[in-house]
């Protein structure tokens, strides 16, 4: 049964970017995107549920469906149905690309399924080749608009990320080494094989290869100072790529990090591994909070949000134990849900108004009275202000951070959690409710393809501010279990 | 464990290859025209092509003579014939604006050497493998890293970045064949077919730089910033 499910998942995305390019026609591709995400969308619900009582091996182990990597693929099919949603509204405002909207929806299929592949392979080897194919594949994506500064972005956005991950390869293959030590020369390199040798592994071997991974995946997960692609891509690239490339593939890179995280522990070098990780998560949050004060590029101000929030994600991890990685996963998702709000809302302000420029928006309330409600209730979200549901995974692992006495990350986090909600709801301030230049520019309609996705982020993000629903707590506390970062 | 108990013969032969490939970066960082560099890591590859095999004879791992042949043939030939498809559209000869000249790049490079070696030799001691080829094989593996990340940082031609990327995957390639032989093969194909992708995809950009930014060089990229 799961198996059956986890072949559709894939071969749904598969089957679209094959018709896409075949037939070559927008409208088909529009409907074989957007179908191929609802599939992707109703499997991975039940396999979320079913990998409770997983994990479940196939392929001769090199694929796996474990809870880490389930509850990843959730989310990567939550934002890439909205993404689908959305696309099609936003991609026939860009008359210009008409002509080579089917590349567009093949790679953003392609996309998609790099990112779910990424999500269920067992082998580290394997792992790291999904993550280099979702670079290759979102690269297009990034420069699809073939400006210079598109493809300025997508360049900088390649090489940077090349670079950072063949670190990580590095780190793989010194993790495969310091294996070879327990399990003899040749051995199948899976996480649950690692998890299991780690406690006869060397520390100082496996230490080094920890840092290389860090850095390697942490380049694509933007945690700072590896961040500097991340906000020219997410800027430069259509809005719907924006949001799966924040969305979806942060989380998928961040799995990696947090598999490898789970062996050190395992290996008796948890708690460098964790502090080394809490370290790169206030880094972020600090770089994320200065760019975000002063910040002129309304894209470019949700990119350093996702910094933020990826460091946020990371001092969950980093902070270990059953809080901390409860609050980690519930973050990933509202973060999902949110940041695909926020680029939706951003990329039909800058579509209508015609400019990527803070300061020639003004006056979003009265021209688009729900649309800009929307937005500014995900921009309240987004800063982690109550009833929203970041409010909650953010209090979660501050409160984990104080258990674990990591109380300087804590008290550092909070400082900077207020500067960012002061700065990025100044920029709204600013686009609400400052008063509008004599003239008055003539705004493009938007299709309620561009407005129903953002609904769809907003109420689950509404609920789950106000009711965590106790079967994903005990979800999240199960995995918490598997990984056993930080528990004794 | 390979490393650990090797005739002196197969040690000293792997020994001179890695140097060998270790020499030859310093041949790619030293230079300052883009076709030097090219033939510098066509050599680099046939280099590490022969070290797999070797490996295979001394190790006994039959299966490294299909990954020798294989490297010999992508990362020898194909990627470097692709690299060189690219030099002869841009006509751009070489670097032009450098940071750093080629002779202070050398020294830099030998610092990331010496410094290599201090990592090496503290990994090595903690495994009880001091004095044997293993910290050799790391030394290179992380000092290859360094130095394609220096020519990233001080080159600006995109066909450097090209060329800094693929020594930084040479010098994985080159260590792993020494300290983990036993890497599944299909790992080892996988990693090499997606080498390929990548330079066909640095292909592709390459040719959008020159045809909506004008210019090929770093330099000219600063239209985001901030």
């Amino acid at each position: 049964m799961t198996g059956a499910l986890l072949l559709v998942m894939m071969i749904a995305p598969a089957a679209s970017a094959l018709g896409c390019f075949l037939l070559r026609a927008r409208g088909a591709a529009e409907k074989l995107n957007l179908a191929a995400s609802i599939m992707v969308f109703v499997t991975a619900i039940p396999l979320t549920i079913m990998s409770a009582r997983g994990p479940y091996h196939y392929w001769a182990d090199y694929i796996v469906l474990d809870m880490p990597g389930a509850w990843v693929t959730l989310c990567t099919a939550i934002v890439y149905l909205l993404a689908s949603i959305y696309a099609v509204g936003y991609m026939r405002l860009l008359p210009e690309e008409e002509e080579k909207l089917w590349s567009f929806y093949a790679l953003f299929s392609g996309f998609a399924l790099t990112v779910l592949f990424s999500t269920v392979m067992n082998n580290a080897g394997l792992y790291w080749i999904a993550i280099e194919l979702t670079t290759l594949v979102s690269t297009f994506l990034v420069g699809f608009e073939r400006a210079a500064e598109s493809i300025e972005a997508a360049w900088k956005y390649i090489i940077i990320v090349s670079a950072g991950i063949s670190l990580a390869l590095l780190g793989t293959v010194l993790f495969y080494w310091s294996g070879s030590f327990v399990l003899g020369p040749v051995y199948d390199m899976t996480w649950g094989a690692l998890q299991q040798a780690g406690s006869k592994m060397n520390p100082t071997l496996v230490t080094l290869a920890y840092l290389l991974v860090l850095v390697g995946y942490g380049t694509k997960v933007g945690l700072a100072p590896m961040h500097s692609w991340l906000s020219d891509a997410h800027s430069e690239s259509p809005a719907p790529v924006s949001a799966m490339l924040s969305g979806a593939l942060l989380n998928g890179a961040m799995l990696g990090i947090v598999r490898y995280l789970a062996i050190c522990d395992a290996a008796g070098v948890g708690s460098f591994a964790r502090t080394v990780l809490v370290a790169l998560g206030v880094l972020s949050l600090l770089i994320g909070a200065l760019f975000i004060v002063r910040q002129d590029g309304i894209k470019r101000l949700m990119a350093y949000s996702s910094v933020e929030h990826m460091g946020v994600v990371a001092l969950g991890f980093g902070f270990g134990g059953l809080f901390g990685v409860a609050g980690a996963l519930y973050h990933m998702l509202n973060h999902s849900l949110n940041k695909s709000l926020m680029f939706f809302g951003a990329g039909n302000v800058m579509r209508s108004f015609g400019t990527k420029d803070i300061r020639d928006i003004r006056g979003v309330w009265t021209r688009f009275p729900v649309q800009g409600s929307l937005w500014l209730a995900g921009a309240a979200a987004i800063t982690g202000a109550p009833p929203f549901g970041l409010f909650l995974s953010e209090l979660v692992i501050l409160r984990a951070g104080l258990e674990r006495g990591y109380d300087w990350a804590v008290y550092t986090m909070i400082v900077l959690l207020i500067v960012i909600f002061v700065g990025f709801l100044n920029h709204f301030r600013e686009m609400y409710f400052d008063r509008e230049p004599e003239a008055i520019v003539e705004l493009l309609p938007l299709s309620r393809w561009c407005v129903a996705p953002m609904w769809f982020a907003l109420a689950p993000l509404l609920l789950f501010g106000v009711w965590w629903p106790p079967a994903m707590w005990e979800h999240f506390t199960a995995i918490g279990r598997v990984l056993k970062i930080g528990l004794p | 464990m390979l490393v650990a108990h090797l005739d002196p013969l197969a040690a000293s032969i792997f020994s001179l290859m890695a140097i060998a490939s270790l020499l030859l970066a310093f041949v790619m960082l030293g230079s300052r025209w883009l076709n030097n560099y090219l033939y510098a890591f066509a050599a680099e590859s046939w280099v590490i092509a022969a070290l797999s095999a070797a490996v295979g004879f001394y190790g006994g791992y039959p299966e490294l003579y299909l990954i020798a042949l294989l490297t010999a043939l992508f990362r020898g030939l194909f990627l470097p014939y692709l690299v060189w498809r690219i030099i002869r559209r841009l006509s751009v000869a070489r670097e032009i604006h450098e940071i750093l000249q080629p002779s202070s790049a050398l020294v830099v490079g030998a610092l990331s050497v010496v410094f290599s070696l201090a990592v090496s030799y503290r990994v090595g001691q903690s495994l009880d493998l001091a004095g044997t080829v293993a910290v050799l094989a790391l030394t290179v593996m992380l000092s290859m890293k360094l130095i394609g990340f220096l020519m990233l940082a001080v080159r600006h031609e995109a066909l450097s970045h090209i060329l800094g990327l693929l020594v930084l995957e040479n010098g994985i390639f080159l260590g792993a064949q020494i300290l983990v032989p036993g890497m599944p093969v299909l790992i080892e194909i996988v990693i090499l077919f997606d080498l390929l992708i990548v330079v066909a995809c640095f292909g592709v950009l390459v040719q959008y730089l020159v045809a909506h930014v004008g210019s090929t060089s770093s330099l000219e990229l600063k239209r985001l910033v901030g």
